[in-house]
């Protein structure tokens, strides 16, 4: 067990519909209460939906689980209301180094570019992140029904019942729609009888969590053969709380009960470290990797999300990440359809995003994979010459793949996005996820991000006639929220309207935002539709057709 | 850019032997590592996606048919 760490133990409450016999009702069950499944319940209460969440357990995760959350990921748990106490506890990086044999082949930024609240990654021990998340829903007036197994379902199209198992005995739990956010060996996937399609990758990793006062500086250290683990791949991470993530890389034909005993792992990080300091295991676990996922993620009114619809192995980061990303995706949605607003064949588009972004994600994460673990003498071969030549050329360095880190997918062809019609530059293409920049609000320091989300925003760079901006207002101000954004200089725009400051220019700039420019963005902060100048029908029709309400 | 398989090489003996030259004194194994360098500094050079897949395809193709 962690020295550096005491799991919660939060407390079972025997449900009231145990005492009087009657089913549980709500709009949403979520089942699993892992990073994903309490990021919905999060979303969710937010957006005001009715929602029951249960896990099988009552604390968080131990053990060797996620550890990066990368931008996008922070920027959602901004939305949520929990990005501030992740990053504060978190150590945050952006320097990669990658060593061949003995020697540094190169280093990269993942985010060079300054004007960002959050930095490109942030390393936190998973169970910190979930104590964080649940403080949050608990900040929000909702608790997690903890100790309550699902452990039966049945659907039809009006809705969906779970036999819902706890120590004081079995309830039903019959919701509109449930969440499956039960994790990589999702048991409801098993009891709907969904296949499961994908690859194992034949090798073993050894992933060591180790206490230390280390000083290896924050930055993620990847080295191919390096003398102290001759012939294997290891990486090296900084967590919080001076623990260490350290995956050394075995092969297919180690023994993963054997080495997992401290009298092998030891010798291996004493050679890693090459010096006599103190350490301390802190959890240490043998993983096979494979990246699986279900063919479709929505299956009536149970829907899929996180690993429980899609796995990769872990280098890129892409496993969490991307969780985050399908509730971002999910949530808004599923409010829009239980509020009557939207069809639930909006729901269709979740399937059709999250699906392009988890094969995205596979892809990434097999090139990596393939390439650490080479399945072929000749690609081995070419693995070792590209390592050797990115020691002396900058273009093999390109070539060299220790993962691909997390990045949020463009849904380039989404239903919900309205094609360009007028010539942008930049990459705010309809169907990316909105970048960050810093503003000024009310004559104070903020950032653009944290003012959009959670309902539909019209971002309108200025000058613009005011009669138009009323127009907008008067005709679609139900529906969305409008945002003017000003040079610096400009002062009293006393309208009413959100006035967004674009002090250092930096949203004009990454939105290529000439004046009269329009941007229309989904909830999750997505791009919908933009324009250079526009007319109140068609704003109307692109926020139809991001609605799931027809379009064309 | 399409593939050119039309002689585009200015000296191909020259060429030739400096390619050969190149495994002089070299076992399997080295000869492999060269050639998969070589490969990969050529490719560079190239650059263009589409004509390094119709390369590679032609060799496949010539290889196994």
């Amino acid at each position: 067990m962690p020295s550096t760490y005491r799991p919660p133990e939060y407390p079972y409450v025997t449900p009231l519909e145990i005492t009087t016999g009657e089913v549980a009702r709500t709009q949403v069950a979520i089942v699993g209460a892992g990073p994903i499944g309490l990021a919905a319940a999060i979303d969710l209460a937010q957006y005001g939906i009715d929602f029951i969440i249960v896990d099988d357990n009552n604390t968080v995760s131990v053990g060797s689980r996620a550890i990066c959350y990368a931008k996008r990921a922070l920027e959602i748990l901004d939305r949520l209301g929990c990005g501030q106490p992740v990053c504060a506890r978190g150590v945050s990086w952006s320097v990669g180094k990658v060593f061949f044999h003995d020697e540094l082949a190169y280093r990269f930024d993942l985010l060079p570019e300054p004007g960002h609240r959050r930095p490109a990654f942030v390393n936190l021990q998973q169970y910190h992140l979930e104590e964080a998340l649940v403080v949050r829903l608990g900040e929000l007036g909702h608790r997690v029904r903890w100790r309550n197994r699902a452990v039966g379902i049945e659907r039809d199209d009006a809705g969906v019942r779970l036999d819902i198992e706890t120590p004081d005995g079995r309830y039903t739990l019959a919701a509109d729609y449930v969440i499956a956010a039960d994790g990589a060996r999702s048991p409801l996937r098993d009891m709907l009888g969904l296949e499961w399609k994908g690859q194992v990758f034949r090798d073993r990793f050894l992933i060591a969590d180790v206490h230390m006062k280390g000083e290896f500086p924050t930055e993620r250290w990847f080295w191919f053969d390096p003398p102290f683990h001759p012939g294997q791949s290891v990486l090296l991470h900084r967590q919080a709380d001076d623990v260490w993530r350290i995956d050394f890389q075995l092969g297919w034909d180690a023994d993963p009960e054997e080495e997992k005993k401290p009298e092998r792992v030891t010798p291996r990080i004493r050679a890693m470290l090459g010096d006599d300091r103190p350490f301390e295991l802190e959890w240490v676990s043998v993983y096979t990797f494979q990246c699986r996922r279900l063919d479709r993620f929505v299956h009536g009114r149970v829907i899929f999300a996180g690993d429980a619809a899609h796995q990769v192995s872990p280098f890129g980061a892409r496993g969490a990440n991307s969780g985050f990303q399908d509730t971002d995706n999910l949530c808004w949605k599923l409010a829009r359809v239980l509020r009557g607003q939207s069809p639930a064949s909006l729901l269709d588009s979740y399937d059709r995003e999250r699906v392009e972004a988890a094969d995205e994600n596979i892809l990434n994460s097999t090139r990596a994979t393939d390439f650490i673990t080479p399945k072929s003498h000749v690609s081995r071969v070419f693995r070792d010459a590209v390592l050797d030549l990115s020691r002396r050329y900058p273009f093999a360095r390109r070539l060299v793949n220790s993962g691909r880190l997390s990045l949020p997918t463009t849904h380039r062809a989404s239903p919900l996005s309205t094609l360009d019609r007028d010539v942008f530059s930049g990459a705010m293409v309809p169907g990316a996820p909105a970048a960050d920049a810093p503003i000024r609000l009310d004559g104070r320091a903020a950032w653009l991000l944290n003012q959009l989300g959670g309902r539909f925003d019209l971002l309108v760079f200025a000058p613009v006639a005011p009669r138009w901006l009323d127009e907008v207002r008067r005709s679609l101000g139900g529906e969305l929220s409008v945002a003017l954004v000003v040079p610096q200089s400009v002062g009293d725009e006393s309208t009413g309207l959100l006035v967004i400051e674009d002090a250092e220019g930096l949203v004009s700039q990454r939105y290529d935002g000439a004046p009269g420019t329009a941007y229309l963005l989904r909830p999750d902060q997505h791009v919908a539709a933009r324009w250079r100048a526009l007319e109140v029908a068609e704003i109307r029709e692109a926020l139809a057709r991001a609605q799931g309400r027809g379009g064309h | 850019m399409a593939l050119n398989t039309e002689p585009n090489i200015a000296r191909p003996d020259d060429f030739y032997q400096a390619l050969i030259d190149a495994h002089a004194g070299l076992t399997d194994a080295q000869s492999a590592a060269l050639n998969a360098r070589l490969i990969l500094l050529l490719a560079n050079q190239v650059g263009d996606l589409d004509t390094l897949r119709a390369a590679i395809a032609a060799a496949r193709d010539s290889v196994a048919s």
